[in-house]
C-alpha cells in the first residue's frame, strides 16, 4: 500500500513538473543567449489555447501539441522583432508579452470554456505499463512527458558539446566579442528565442491537453512566472533546471497529500514550503563552496546595436 | 453596451486617463444611459464563480436594454489593486458598482467615504454604510443539499474537499456538508485540502487527486475551475459542479451542481438606482429566493437518493429544515449548539470551528 501510494504521489508531480520543465527550460536558452524574456506567462496561455483550440476543432492531440508549440514561437517571434530588430527594452517587452498573451488567449479562448477534450493518450507499453511500480512511474505518461526529458538532455549536451552551444554562450557572455569575431549576435538571439517561445507553448499545451485537460482563461496561474525563477535557481544549468522543476513540484504536491492526511501543520505553512524550499537552496548555492558560480549570463538583457 | 476591461489595463491606463475622468465628472455621462460597474476577482471565463456574476450583469444588460450602460474588471487582485479600480469606477461615472469578493470589502468602504453618491453593492462581506449594501448567498444551503447526496451515494466514507481560504463562507460550507452527510452516513469522514487561491486549475485539480489517492470518494470543491470534479471524472469517482453547471466536464461524475443566480438581484438593485428607491441594506438569500439554485442530478444519483436530496432541499425552503441544528459537537467533541437549537446567521457569518467528522 505504501509504495502504491508513493506511486501515485510521484505520478502527480510529474504532471505538476513538467510545464515547469518545459518553460524554464526554453528560457534558460534565451537567457543564455543573452536576452531576457519575462513573456513566459503570456506564451504558456498562447500554447495552451492554441494547442486545446486545434486539438477540439481536429480531434488530434498531436496536431494540437503542434499548434501549441507553433503558437508560443509566433508570440515569441513579436517579442524577437520589438527587442532585437527595434531594440526595445527586454524587461517592458516581456512584460508587455505577458499581459498581452492574457489577453489575446482569452478571446481566442472564449468560444472553448466548457468545451471537453480527449486528453492526450498515455503511451501504453505492451508488458511493460503493467510491470507494478516501475511500470506506470516509467511507461505509463503521455509522449509530452517523454519529451520534457528529451529536452532537457538535448539542451544540456546543445550548450556544452556543440559549436552552436558555444556560440550561442559566447553571444551571451559577450555580445561585442561574439560580434567583432564576426558572429551573428541578432540571429542567435532570434532563434534562442523562437525556441524559447516554442518551448513555453510546448509547456502550455500540455497544460490544456493533458496536465488539466480544458480550456479556462489564465489557466497558467503563474506557472510561467515560476519558470523564470527556476531558471535563476538552476544558475542557468538545464539539469539544475530538471532538479528544480521537480523539487517544486514535488512540495506543492507533498504538501497537498500532506493536509490530506492530516498532518498537523497549518495549510498556510505548508503552501509557503515550495517557494521556501526554493529560496533555501538558492541561499544555499550562493553561499557555499559554489560562491560567485551562480553563473549569469553576462549581457542578460542588454539591448545589443551593430554599430556598423 | 459593454466595456472589457482586465486589472492590467486599468494599470497602464490610470496614469493616461485619470485626468480626463476626474475633469468629466461623475454625472457626465449618466445623462443617457445609468452606467453599472463590476469588479470581478477572476477572469470571466472562469466557469465558476465570476462567470456567475457575469451572467448576472449580462441579464441586467439585457433587461434594461440601452437606459443601462455595464462595465466590468476582471482578475482584480484582492487588496491595494483593488481600491484603485472600484476608485476608477466610481470617478467614471458609475452610479451603482458591483464588488464581487469578500476582499474587496475593506477598498469598497473606503472608497464609498469619497463618493458618497455612488451607490456600492459588496458580495459575501459583512460591513455595510450608508451608501453600501452587501449581498450573499445562503452556499451553505445547496452544501446541504450535496451532504445528503454524498452520504447515501459514498463507499468509502471519506470525502475530499479542495478549499480555498479559512475564511468564514468556507467553513459554514465544509460544515454545513458535513452536517448533512452525517445524518445518512454518521462516520463520515471530510478530508480538506487547502489551495490557498480561488482559482489555479493545476493546484486544484493535483489537490483531488491527492484526496482521491487517499481514498475519498467524493470531491468537493470551494474554489473556482472545473479542475477538481475533472479530476474525479478522469478518477472514476463523484463530485459536485461549483457555481456553475460543470456537467460538460464531468458528465459521469457531477451529482448536482450548486448554481449561483445573481440575475433577480442585480436587475432590482439597478432599478432601485434608476427608480431613486436604493437603500443599504444587507440581506442574504439562498435557495428560497432562488439565488442559490441546484443543478440537475446527474445519472449516478439512484431515485431514493434524489428523493432525499428533494427532501432537504424543499425543507431548507420551506424553513422547516434548518442546516444548522443541534446536537452539533466541534472537532474536540464539545457541544456547540445544543439540541434542537439552531445557530443565529450572525453566528453562522463568523463561525471558526469545524464540526466533528472534519479533517482541516
Amino acid at each position: 500500500m505504501a509504495v502504491e501510494s508513493t506511486v501515485l504521489v510521484l505520478l502527480t508531480i510529474i504532471g505538476a513538473a513538467t510545464p515547469l520543465l518545459f518553460a524554464a527550460l526554453g528560457e534558460l536558452v534565451v537567457e543564455k543567449s543573452g536576452v531576457l524574456n519575462l513573456g513566459v506567462e503570456g506564451m504558456m496561455l498562447a500554447g495552451a489555447v492554441a494547442a486545446f483550440a486545434v486539438a477540439v476543432t481536429t480531434g488530434s492531440g498531436t496536431l494540437g501539441v503542434l499548434a501549441g508549440t507553433a503558437a508560443g514561437l509566433a508570440t515569441a517571434f513579436v517579442f524577437g522583432v520589438l527587442t532585437l530588430t527595434l531594440a526595445a527594452n527586454q524587461v517592458a517587452t516581456g512584460l508587455a508579452l505577458t499581459i498581452f498573451g492574457i489577453g489575446l488567449s482569452a478571446l481566442a479562448g472564449a468560444g472553448f470554456v466548457g468545451v471537453p477534450v480527449t486528453p492526450l493518450p498515455k503511451l501504453d507499453i505492451p508488458g511493460l505499463s503493467v510491470v507494478p511500480i516501475v511500470g506506470p512511474l516509467l511507461f505509463g505518461h503521455d509522449a509530452v512527458v517523454y519529451l520534457s526529458i528529451v529536452a532537457t538532455v538535448a539542451v544540456a549536451w546543445f550548450l556544452k558539446k556543440t559549436r552552436g552551444g558555444m556560440i550561442l554562450r559566447a553571444v551571451g557572455e559577450s555580445d561585442i566579442s561574439a560580434h567583432s569575431i564576426g558572429y551573428d549576435v541578432i540571429g542567435v538571439r532570434y532563434r534562442a528565442v523562437l525556441f524559447g517561445g516554442a518551448m513555453s507553448g510546448l509547456g502550455g499545451a500540455f497544460l490544456s491537453l493533458s496536465y488539466t485537460p480544458m480550456w479556462v482563461e489564465e489557466m497558467t496561474a503563474g506557472r510561467g512566472w515560476i519558470a523564470l525563477a527556476l531558471v535563476v535557481f538552476a544558475s542557468w544549468r538545464p539539469w539544475r533546471v530538471l532538479a528544480g522543476a521537480y523539487l517544486f513540484g514535488g512540495v506543492t504536491i507533498l504538501q497537498l497529500y500532506a493536509q490530506g492526511a492530516g498532518v498537523g501543520i497549518p495549510a498556510q505553512v505548508m503552501s509557503m514550503l515550495p517557494y521556501l524550499a526554493t529560496i533555501l537552496v538558492l541561499t544555499i548555492i550562493a553561499a557555499g563552496p559554489w560562491k560567485g558560480r551562480l553563473d549569469a549570463p553576462a549581457c542578460l538583457g542588454r539591448p545589443f546595436r551593430p554599430s556598423t | 453596451m459593454t466595456a472589457r476591461v482586465t486589472r492590467r489595463d486599468f494599470v497602464l491606463g490610470t496614469a493616461a486617463t485619470a485626468g480626463a475622468l476626474t475633469v468629466a465628472g461623475p454625472r457626465a455621462f449618466a445623462a443617457e444611459a445609468t452606467k453599472v460597474g463590476f469588479v470581478y476577482v477572476g477572469p470571466v471565463g472562469d466557469f465558476g464563480w465570476t462567470h456567475g456574476h457575469d451572467l448576472g450583469r449580462e441579464a441586467v444588460e439585457h433587461h434594461f436594454g440601452d437606459k443601462v450602460k455595464t462595465t466590468f474588471v476582471e482578475n482584480v487582485a484582492e487588496g491595494p489593486d483593488a481600491e484603485r479600480v472600484i476608485r476608477q469606477l466610481a470617478a467614471g461615472g458609475h452610479e451603482l458598482i458591483f464588488t464581487t469578493s469578500f476582499g474587496f470589502m475593506n477598498p469598497t468602504l473606503r472608497v464609498a467615504k469619497q463618493f458618497p453618491k455612488v451607490k456600492f453593492e459588496h458580495a459575501t462581506g459583512y460591513r455595510t454604510a450608508p451608501n453600501v449594501s452587501v449581498y450573499n448567498a445562503r452556499f451553505h444551503e445547496g452544501r446541504s443539499v450535496c451532504g445528503t447526496i454524498a452520504g447515501h451515494v459514498t463507499k468509502s466514507g471519506i470525502v475530499g474537499y479542495i478549499a480555498s481560504f479559512p475564511i468564514p463562507e468556507v467553513v459554514m460550507g465544509i460544515n454545513a456538508f458535513t452536517l448533512a452527510a452525517q445524518k445518512i452516513r454518521p462516520d463520515i469522514k471530510v478530508k480538506v485540502v487547502w489551495v490557498n487561491s480561488w482559482y489555479d486549475p493545476g493546484k486544484e485539480g493535483d489537490g483531488a487527486k491527492a484526496l482521491i489517492d487517499q481514498g475519498a470518494d467524493i470531491i468537493c470543491q470551494h474554489t473556482d475551475s472545473p479542475a477538481p470534479l475533472q479530476t474525479a471524472e478522469a478518477r472514476g469517482v463523484h463530485g459536485f459542479g461549483q457555481a456553475s453547471d460543470m456537467k460538460a466536464y464531468a458528465p459521469k461524475a457531477q451529482l448536482t451542481a450548486i448554481l449561483d443566480d445573481w440575475s433577480d438581484y442585480y436587475v432590482k438593485r439597478t432599478q432601485d438606482v434608476i427608480d431613486g428607491a436604493w437603500t443599504s441594506q444587507s440581506i442574504w438569500w439562498g435557495l428560497k429566493e432562488g439565488m442559490v439554485k441546484m443543478a440537475a442530478y446527474g445519472d449516478a444519483v439512484p431515485d431514493n437518493v434524489r428523493q432525499a436530496a428533494d427532501a432537504t432541499r424543499d425543507g431548507i425552503v420551506a424553513g422547516t429544515l434548518h442546516p444548522f441544528t443541534g446536537p452539533i459537537k466541534n472537532q474536540a467533541g464539545e457541544v456547540k449548539v445544543a439540541e434542537g437549537a439552531t445557530m443565529s446567521d450572525e453566528d453562522l457569518l463568523k463561525m471558526d470551528w469545524y464540526v466533528a467528522g472534519v479533517e482541516a
